[in-house]
């Protein structure tokens, strides 16, 4: 299945049908969503923006997607991204791999976000009502994305 | 083959390096020593100011060459399309 960047939420329930869509073969789906948490807990509105980088985005996902079908024996893959004004609770991401047995499935949906953490071109901005700020890479992300290798 | 003479490429600036840069590109002629991805980050830190501290060695900057990440070594050649940005922040 095709991956997505976009600027609308997606629904789980609609996206796991379609990613498994009549498909017998399928005996686990493994998901995972990412939200926006509320980094501004004093008051005030706050905003996440995603940037990317149109042309390698799409590639970058692609790429991740071919990796884990290269180590798993899985089925499909839909990856979800969100870009644009963000806020507490929204969704951001969705990753979703169907598999006949469930260590792939699990296996390949962790590998697919450790990379997309560190290799998809998407950048968050913090806003607050005083600024915004560029978040920045966390070394768990790399450590975790080292495991892989 | 024929060759276009000299080189050119196109820069792109991403995220809080184009907001601190002030550009999010251009058109660059490449200089004849110019050859590699690091030997461009260093001719780009040698403009100076907020350039040279950003670039410097060390920063974290990572380096798309056509829309592939690539590192220092890589080579640069005419049309490629070749972007700068911080570490990535997605998910």
């Amino acid at each position: 299945m095709s991956n997505s960047v976009q600027t609308g939420d997606f629904d789980l329930t609609r996206e796991v049908a379609a990613l498994r869509t009549g498909d017998p073969r399928v005996g686990a789906i493994a998901i995972f969503v990412g939200t926006v948490r509320d980094f501004n807990a004093a008051a005030g509105v706050s905003t996440m923006t995603l940037e990317h980088y149109p042309g390698m985005t799409e590639k970058a996902l692609a790429a991740i997607e071919a990796e884990a079908r290269a180590r798993w024996r899985i089925l499909d893959v839909r990856i979800v991204h969100r870009i644009g004004e963000l806020k507490p609770l929204d969704q951001i991401v969705l990753v979703a791999v169907t598999s006949a047995h469930r260590a792939e499935a699990f296996a390949a949906c962790e590998f697919i976000m450790d990379y997309l953490k560190t290799r998809a071109p998407f950048w968050k901005k913090e806003g607050t009502a005083t600024g915004s700020r560029w978040v920045e890479a966390r070394d768990a992300d790399d450590t975790a994305a080292a495991r892989w290798e | 083959m024929s060759e276009t003479f000299p080189p050119s490429i196109r820069l792109v600036f991403l995220a809080r390096l184009r907001d601190v840069l002030g550009s999010a590109g251009e058109d660059l002629t490449l200089p004849s020593h110019v050859l590699t991805v690091g030997e461009l980050r260093g001719w780009l830190a040698g403009r100076g100011d907020h350039w040279a501290r950003e670039l410097a060695p060390g920063r974290a900057v990572r380096v798309a060459i056509n829309h592939s990440l690539v590192d220092a070594g890589a080579t640069v050649s005419n049309g490629d399309e070749v972007a700068f940005f911080p570490p990535v922040t997605g998910g």
